[in-house]
């Protein structure tokens, strides 16, 4: 297999962004990713995206994307896993590159969920649930990651207010990454005095509707060092897990088996362990579940999520920062763009070009992308090479 | 959606059953073509009790589209008796009375109603065990 480096980012700033369709965003980033990288073709494309069709009413991004990006005859596929179908882009590029197939492959991450309303999107979002025996039981998303709240909180003691230093600390972070959705400053209070929306989670420890696009260009560690436009990043490890679609099907509600399988293999296949990770980007969808996948991931003990948020462990200037660029929560969640922007943020920061809130000694990142309730799970780690 | 689409799911949703393993004993469901413990492929269909310990909840308050005229409600996870959990509503009570560990049982409940059709859905809903 060969080895892997991430030579172009492309993003813009995320929000609600009535005037770009969803062939706008994707071709976008993909063209600020490709100026990035100073690289104008690419041998391949994948792009993640959770549901141009209940979004949008358009599939078939394979073909349109590559149609726009001035990129016709180009091999294309569209990958989904849900909120997951980013990581999984990146992954098939990785694939595609690794294996020898391709040279250069571009990942592009997309979703537009504005053009329908929020409840609609929520509702669609809802179809990454078990559609006959969730869903059909009036149960979405903030109503499963709730019920994992509320027995995470009656186990482990956490409490209300440690699920809101979550979502404080990345828009505390959010608020100086330019490309944030919701870059203003949140208090503890204001988390906790939100409008309730399933039973103990409150409309702010949501992360937000969002429409955006992100892309990464990756092509041989060989390939990058002859073209020497940016510091270095690899890509030493991937991990990809999947789990039962049923949140009540897992043994322990509170385990999620493919995040820990993930994070396990990334790591095995990186050389690393947890300890030599310096700071990730994880999939904060709700307060909550940033407090679980650090546990998952083994960044804290079980049951120590919440007071080591409190503590300010994850904080830019804490023993393990997380969510430097303000996590989904802040930055938006674009849910098939999501995966690629993590990989963005951490390339970004190992690069040292975070500006404001660049870490001291980015060295090896983590990013963790997961879809539904833990029912996939993908996991990158990226690593400087100077 | 077509009728079909529900009608398809009447044996779990109207009468709880659910396959047991006829190698290891383990009860799935919904039922499954391959049990995911031990790789069998041959099950007896099992009736469930309906009734266990409820071991997570959640207040819903804002409800997904055909919901929204139930909201506030609840929906918890309950493990049964025979150690199979299911997800379902939990009505008949004061959501703000439960407790993780109440026990519950199964009714046969009006579920939703779809809306472009006027397709009456039913399945199980929890209430609490009041012994009767």
């Amino acid at each position: 297999m060969r080895d892997i480096a991430v030579i172009g980012i492309g993003m813009m700033k995320w929000g609600e962004l009535w005037e770009k369709s969803i062939r706008d965003l994707a071709v976008e980033a993909s063209l600020n990713c490709l100026a990035d990288a100073g690289i104008d073709r690419v041998d391949t494309i994948s792009i993640g995206c959770m549901s141009g069709g209940i979004f949008n009413g358009q599939e078939h991004l394979a073909s349109m994307i590559p149609d726009y990006l001035g990129m016709k005859n180009t091999p294309a596929m569209r990958v989904e896993s849900a909120c997951a179908s980013g990581g999984l882009a990146v992954r098939t590029a990785f694939l595609e590159i690794a294996s020898g197939m391709s040279d250069y492959a571009l990942a592009v991450g997309v979703e537009k969920m504005t053009d329908v309303s929020g409840g609609e999107a929520t509702d669609g979002l809802a179809t990454a649930a078990d559609q006959d025996y969730e869903a059909f039981n009036g149960i979405n998303f903030p109503g499963l990651y709730a019920l994992m709240a509320k027995a995470h909180m009656h186990r482990y003691g956490t409490t209300r207010e440690q699920m809101a230093d979550v979502a404080v600390k990345n828009h505390r972070n959010g608020n100086l990454n330019p490309l944030a959705q919701f870059p203003g400053l949140m208090t503890r209070e204001q988390v906790m005095n939100s409008v309730m929306v399933a039973d103990p989670l409150r409309l702010m420890d949501c992360s937000p509707i969002t429409d955006g696009a992100a892309a990464v260009l990756l092509t041989t560690v060989e390939e990058a060092k002859r073209l020497k436009k940016h510091p270095l990043v690899v890509i030493s490890g991937i991990g990809l897990a999947s789990d039962t679609i049923q949140l009540c099907q897992r043994k322990d509600i509170l385990k999620c088996p493919a995040i820990e399988l993930a994070g396990q293999k990334a790591l095995k296949m990186a050389g690393k362990t947890i300890r030599d990770i310096n700071f990730a980007e994880i999939h904060d969808c709700f307060t909550i579940s940033e407090i679980m996948i650090m546990e998952e991931l083994g960044i804290v003990e079980r049951g120590q999520g919440g007071p080591a948020t409190s503590a300010g462990h994850t904080a830019l200037d804490g023993k393990f920062p997380i969510n430097t660029s303000g996590g989904l929560k802040s930055k938006g969640h674009p849910v098939g763009a999501t995966g690629v922007a993590q990989i963005y943020e951490v390339v970004t920061q190992l690069r040292g070009t975070a500006g404001k809130r660049q870490l001291k000694n980015a060295k090896v990142g983590m990013t963790q992308n997961m879809g539904g309730s833990g029912g996939s799970c993908v996991i990158h780690i990226l690593e400087a090479k100077s | 959606m077509k009728v079909a689409k529900h009608w398809r799911e009447t044996p779990e949703r109207y009468r709880l059953e659910a396959g047991k393993c006829k190698k290891c004993g383990h009860i799935n469901f919904p039922g499954r073509l391959i049990c995911p413990e031990c790789g069998t492929k041959e099950f007896e269909t099992i009736r469930l009790s309906g009734k266990g310990k409820l071991e997570t909840f959640t207040i819903i308050q804002t409800a997904p589209p055909g919901f929204a005229d139930l909201a506030p409600y609840a929906v918890g996870i309950v493990e049964l008796e025979e150690g199979v959990k299911i997800l379902a509503q939990i009505t008949d009570c004061n959501p703000n009375d439960l407790k993780i560990g109440d026990t519950l049982v199964t009714k046969f409940r009006r579920i939703n109603e779809e809306g472009k059709t006027g397709m009456i859905m039913y399945g199980y809903k929890f209430v609490p065990d009041f012994g009767l």
